[in-house]
């Protein structure tokens, strides 16, 4: 907390210190008025004189005006202070996570962060302002009181100097054995949420095996020990305000009792008796509303701390441009040892990369074109926290406009392995270059649009489908948007909506089909004719006949002058089979390179997962026919 | 104070999808299953309220004791300002203390103030049991309906709205019924009690009071109408930009992929400005209200104050005490509280009627019949039974076979009879689907997904019923059944294998709970799950989590099978898993799956080869029609639509 305000308080240190301040004001007129209304009593009344009544009146009249005023103001830079700190803090706090890779986000999860980026600074500013509000106002109306009642007299003064730490005491006392009851309690709401989701989810299996009722009485179960946890801790908290009272009257019972024996013998008048009344009153109130601002603070505290966790979590991976300026080369990078894992900021070296080019060489296709696109050179990769390397020792090139298959089972690697072609991972030993340049020395956005990727979750933002397809190059023509729709097999449908490219796109892309949606996918990734293109797992929504015409289309886009360098993975053997290049994955392992054709005779591996697929006898004919042809 | 965690408990739990369809009407279409037809209406704020109280009813002592508690509490409270204002009056000055009346005066006092604390204490214990007992019963009666209602509910309705309604609305319910219901006793109470009590001390000082009290109370509701609105207004912008981070963090991997930071943080810091500025206004505005009827409050203290003195000292405009004016200047504070409050407490009231609502709607939903009523079949509803008793001609034999069938055990003999399906009336799903699947026969069903695979194995066990046509089990009309034994003679294994958490025992004997040891064993050893359940760190006691943890996909079949294998039905339900190809485990499921059709009635989702050729009948489907039917070699020797498939699924990438 202390921390976040240091960090993002500073143009606010005016409200923060005007605010506390004004509200000092009030705080002294609050604890002003049981005196002016003792003076009322003992010159007033004691005096029999009405004009002195109506001028203490008025001046207590005043007193609230001016506390209102200075509280206006207190208000007020609380507002500000707190929304601007919450609103610095959140560009500043979504700005941090932008530049996250995969390796963080993997880390903190997308649900945590969102919660973190919502919530949490929300609890932080609402601390914030009850600090600037509250944090003032009732521990100073405490202690004021405290020293007002002392000043009267000390030994009445005494009767707050031991009351006040009692019910501070009751405080620590029933909120220290409540919170774990809480906790319990929360965790067993939890549990119902969870009993109650496999109730659902298992809804089928749940009947099939006729057991509905041996899961209503788990159900019961759960919701029996919650309930018995909530009366108990009912039973405990309902003390608090009860005990409040109590102490809070009986010690005004000694406050009239030892006042009565003050004032009969001189030593006090009766105006001040009232007054220490009227501050006991307040003085307990205040401490009542302490107790609760604690409760506020320490949620703020823990939402506070994980924000600063996200905030303090640096980027593993750092910009090519910006570490050296822009500098192509690399150069400004201080070289790690080769093989090892490259730390947050420095880049093993680049041996074999002779950066000779410029992006817009690349891009323009003024390139040497014997250099491959794709170039992997025992390239390893482990995810962070995992002692399996979940891409071990990969060794292989693509040439500049052919296809690469990449074909495993589920958690074989294959994914991963895509993703550090445009860098979303650094490899931990190896290189991955891309057309001839390791991919640490590119200018990270500069590399990842020379990538047109096909991610494997079909995402699409809220919003139109031209402000969707715009994402690879906000640039693009019309007439680029609709020749990536045409590739993308998408054009039809697209063609058919009453706006067309100003079709709304609601968040996820849900009033599209699925086939729709990742096609729309495939779109995007295509506009701006991008030299690489990179298709994870994404026709599985497609029939057959829209992923064999969406294969031909794409197969047109590297055809002619080797434009398009693709790069196609997937666990059906007939999404892989007509590439130049196919890469068996598994266990993180490439267990086998080559054709289709080569793959089948030499690896097992690869043959064992065209058998077990359905048809597979008829894709080799197929195969054996296209031979034949050629 | 109140339990700081309590109003957050519920809301922080589950962030659920909640629909606005409070009624599950639309969701209670033909296919409701039961007596859709009963009324439904939306339920007035009365009937409600008479819901609730019949869950308070077999609680009534706990019911009237917090109110009456509550009552006492509270008078109990207003009294002790009258009290201490009394002994003011015996302190007058020095030698004019009248400690023989200020002594026992003051026992009264610690007397009061004890009772009212200790009544405090059990009203409140009381409506939180009250509350907490009813929030039980409510949350075990929707539970069970969840489990009683038709399928159809489950599938259409979004998981996240029926959780929310067992834990979030129920708690609403408890917490802010119940418990707001009493503050707002308290404050009714409250308020007669300190107008009776400020009569009683002086009838013009009341009423000076109760003329300055309505400006507290309008300057509150001015104050908080005024920062309503602006509140609103930062609600519907801190939704826009928890939606844009929603979809943009939830997206991030994207946004890297595509180099899309810089536009992402334009659009949020734009939306974020807007926030700014609908926050600044709001929080202001809404601050407003404490420092507001404070100002108000401190004057009336103010005029209450000369007013009373003056009284004090001239008897105009009433003859007060000292200690009568302390009275009223603690009434006065007092007595504007619940007027303040009460506005909130009505919110959450309010609140708690919507909710209470959603809960109630969950529990009118139909539900299945689960009774057994093998032979009157006329007394059923639904359009299943229309067509059962347009064929009452069937039903003269069907005595016969049902009493053979009765005796010897399910045989696993399955008749589809020109059965029509839809989930929605316009769509029809399944057409005139015919088929007959003699005891031990395998029957593998093929076609593109969506094709009405998956239909056919919920209208087999009845999780919904047939539009018309009749399916019969050995010569039975399945809705003559009672669903559970129908059930009982399926076994099923479905792609997303649904475990839960408990122990791979407990999986297992799922279907068998008195299932002994050595039979859970044998079980998993002919499911060849066997072996990597002796591998896991605690055996066959090892706990799973709900989704089956670090068990690979197969792992989880396997544990399926061994399941469907210990129940032993007659009938087997299976569905392929399409891509899996971890190839070691998925022999191992294919041998299972071998082992478990052994003699049984089989319907497999087929995606192998294998599979299919080895089926004693393929069911080729379409658009919900059955197309074709034959073995693997007379469908490709007839070069239809399998045969089509069977090539073009593999199409040469040219």
């Amino acid at each position: 907390m202390i921390g976040l305000l240091k960090r993002f308080g500073r143009p606010f240190r005016r409200e923060l210190t005007l605010g506390p301040a004004s509200k000092l004001i009030e705080v002294i007129f609050d604890l002003l008025t049981p005196l002016v209304v003792a003076l009322m009593i003992d010159r007033g009344v004691g005096e029999r004189n009405v004009g002195v009544l109506l001028a203490y009146g008025a001046l207590l009249v005043g007193m609230a005006l001016a506390g209102f005023a200075s509280t206006l103001i207190c208000q007020k830079m609380a507002a500000r202070a707190s929304q601007g700190l919450g609103t610095s803090m959140r560009d500043a706090l979504f700005a941090h996570i932008n530049s996250f890779s995969y390796v963080e986000l993997d880390r903190f999860g997308t649900p945590s962060l969102i919660t973190r980026i919502t919530n949490d600074i929300n609890q932080v500013q609402l601390a914030i302002a009850l600090a600037i509000r509250q944090l003032t106002r009732f521990p100073l109306l405490a202690v004021g009181s405290m020293v007002a009642a002392l000043l009267i007299d000390a030994k009445l003064g005494l009767i707050f100097l031991i009351s006040t730490p009692l019910i501070g005491a009751i405080f620590w006392f029933v909120m220290a054995r409540c919170i774990p009851y809480f906790k319990r309690m929360q965790r067993q709401l939890d549990q119902i949420g969870l009993v109650t989701r496999e109730g659902l989810s298992g809804a089928r299996v749940m009947r099939a095996f006729v057991r509905e009722d041996y899961e209503r009485e788990r159900f019961c179960h759960t919701a029996v020990d919650q309930a018995n946890t909530a009366i108990a801790v009912g039973r405990l908290s309902n003390v608090l305000n009860p005990a409040t009272f109590l102490v809070m009257n009986l010690a005004v019972c000694a406050i009239l009792w030892v006042g009565g024996i003050q004032v009969n013998v001189g030593a006090l008048t009766q105006g001040q008796v009232m007054a220490f009344v009227n501050y006991m009153t307040q003085t307990l109130l205040a401490i009542v509303y302490v107790a609760n601002l604690v409760v506020v603070f320490t949620k703020a505290s823990a939402s506070a701390g994980r924000i600063e966790e996200v905030l303090a979590c640096e980027p593993s991976m750092c910009d090519a441009a910006e570490r050296a300026g822009g500098d192509d080369t690399g150069s400004g990078c201080t070289a790690g040892a080769v093989g090892e894992a490259a730390p947050a900021c420095e880049t093993a070296p680049i041996g074999t990369a002779s950066p000779t080019g410029t992006t817009s060489d690349v891009l323009s296709g003024g390139f040497d074109p014997s250099v491959p696109a794709i170039r992997l050179s025992g390239v390893s990769f482990a995810y962070p926290g995992s002692a399996e390397d979940a891409v071990h020792d990969v060794t292989f090139e693509v040439p500049r406009g052919g296809t690469l298959g990449v074909i495993g089972g589920t958690g074989s690697g294959k994914s991963t392995l895509v993703s550090l072609f445009p860098r979303l991972y650094d490899v931990a030993r190896g290189s991955v270059e891309v057309f001839g340049r390791d991919v640490r020395a590119w200018p990270l956005g500069e590399l990842r649009r020379a990538f047109g990727f096909v991610p494997q979750k079909v995402e699409l933002v809220s919003g139109t489908i031209r402000s969707n397809l715009l994402w690879r190059d906000p640039l693009a023509s019309d007439a680029d948007l609709w020749r990536a729709l045409k590739t993308a097999q998408a054009e039809d449908f697209a063609r058919a909506l009453p706006k067309g490219l100003d079709a709304p796109v609601e968040a996820g892309g849900k009033n599209f089909s699925g086939g729709q949606r990742q096609r729309l996918t495939i779109a995007r990734a295509l506009v701006g004719a991008p030299p690489l293109l990179i298709m994870d797992d994404s026709t599985s929504a497609l029939d057959f006949k829209t992923d064999a015409a969406l294969r031909r289309a794409i197969r047109m886009l590297s055809g002619a002058d080797s434009s398009v360098t693709t790069v196609v993975v997937s666990q059906r053997v007939s999404s892989v089979r007509g590439a130049d290049l196919i890469c068996v994955m598994r266990h993180g392992r490439a267990v086998g390179v080559g054709t289709h054709e080569e793959l089948m005779a030499t690896c097992e591996v690869y043959r064992e997962i065209a058998e077990s697929q359905l048809y597979s006898d008829a894709a080799a004919s197929a195969a054996e026919e296209g031979g034949a042809h050629a | 104070m109140p339990n700081p965690y309590a109003s957050t408990a519920g809301a922080s739990t589950i962030t659920a999808t909640v629909s606005g369809n409070d009624n599950l009407n639309d969701f209670r279409d033909s296919r409701g299953g039961g007596n859709s037809d009963r009324a439904q209406k939306p339920m007035g704020t009365a009937q409600v309220a008479r819901r609730i109280f019949a869950y308070v009813r077999p609680h009534i002592l706990l019911f009237v004791a917090s109110f009456v508690c509550s009552a006492l509490s509270v008078v109990l409270q207003l009294f002790v300002p009258i009290l201490i204002g009394r002994a003011i009056d015996l302190i007058v000055s020095a030698g004019r203390v009248d400690m023989a009346a200020l002594v026992p005066l003051l026992a009264r006092l610690a007397a009061t103030v004890l009772a009212a604390a200790a009544l405090q204490w059990v009203q409140g214990v009381c409506v939180n049991r009250l509350s907490y007992i009813t929030v039980c019963d409510l949350r075990i009666e929707a539970y069970d309906k969840l489990t009683r209602m038709p399928l159809s509910l489950i599938d259409r309705h979004p998981h996240g709205d029926y959780i929310s309604r067992v834990v979030n609305d129920v708690d609403q319910v408890g917490d802010g019924l119940l418990q707001g219901l009493t503050q707002l006793f308290n404050g009714v109470v409250t308020v007669v009690a300190t107008l009776a009590f400020m009569l009683a001390t002086s009838a013009p000082m009341a009423i000076v009071v109760v003329l300055v009290t309505p400006f507290s109370v309008l300057a509150a509701g001015a104050m908080a109408r005024f920062a309503g609105k602006s509140f609103t207004a930062q609600m519907s912008i801190q939704g826009e930009l928890s939606a844009y981070v929603e979809e943009y963090v939830g997206a991030q991997r994207l946004v890297d992929a595509f180099a899309y930071g810089e536009r992402a943080q334009e659009g949020f810091s734009s939306i974020n400005r807007k926030l700014y500025a609908a926050g600044e206004r709001a929080q202001f505005l809404s601050s407003l209200a404490n420092p507001g009827t404070r100002f108000v409050n401190n004057c009336m203290y103010a005029v209450v104050a000369v007013v009373g003195f003056v009284g004090v000292v001239t008897g105009f405009p009433a003859v007060l005490t000292v200690g009568d004016v302390q009275v009223f200047l603690s009434y006065a504070n007092q007595y504007t509280k619940p007027f303040n409050e009460i506005s909130g407490v009505v919110t959450q009231i309010q609140g708690a009627f919507a909710s209470a609502r959603r809960v109630f709607a969950l529990l009118d939903a139909p539900e299945d019949d689960m009774g057994e009523k093998p032979f009157d079949l006329d007394s059923n509803d639904g359009a299943a039974m229309d067509s059962a008793r347009n064929s009452v001609v069937l039903h003269d034999d069907l005595a016969a076979a049902l009493g053979a069938s009765l005796q010897g055990g399910p045989k696993g003999d399955v008749v589809f009879d020109h059965v029509d399906f839809s989930y929605e009336p316009d769509h029809p799903l399944l057409q005139d689907i015919c088929m007959h699947a003699r005891p031990g026969m395998r029957m593998a069903l093929v076609g593109p997904t969506g094709c009405g695979k998956t239909t056919l194995i919920n209208l087999l066990l009845r999780f919904y019923d047939t539009d018309s046509g009749e399916i019969l089990v050995d010569d039975r009309p399945i809705a003559s059944y009672s669903r559970a034994d129908l059930r009982r003679m399926f076994g099923m294994v479905l792609q997303e294998s649904w475990l839960f958490e408990g122990t791979v025992r407990d999986i297992i004997s799922y279907g068998r709970p008195d299932a002994t040891r050595e039979q859970v064993e044998e079980a998993a050893r002919r499911a060849r799950a066997d072996a990597f359940i002796r591998a896991l760190p605690d055996g066959y006691d090892t706990v799973l989590p709900e989704n089956g943890g670090s068990l690979s996909q197969g792992q989880r079949q396997l544990l399926c099978i061994a399941r469907v294998m210990l129940s032993d039905p007659a009938i087997l339900l299976l569905d392929e898993a399409t891509s899996s190809i971890d190839t070691r485990t998925e022999m191992q499921v294919q041998a299972a799956f071998d082992e478990l059709m052994q003699e049984r009635t089989s319907f497999v989702v087929a995606h192998r080869l294998s599979t299919i050729r080895n089926a004693d009948c393929i069911l080729v489907m379409r658009d919900g029609h059955i197309v074709e039917r034959g073995t693997h070699d007379e469908l490709l020797v007839a070069g239809g639509f399998y045969a089509e498939l069977y090539s073009s699924q593999f199409a040469p990438a040219e």
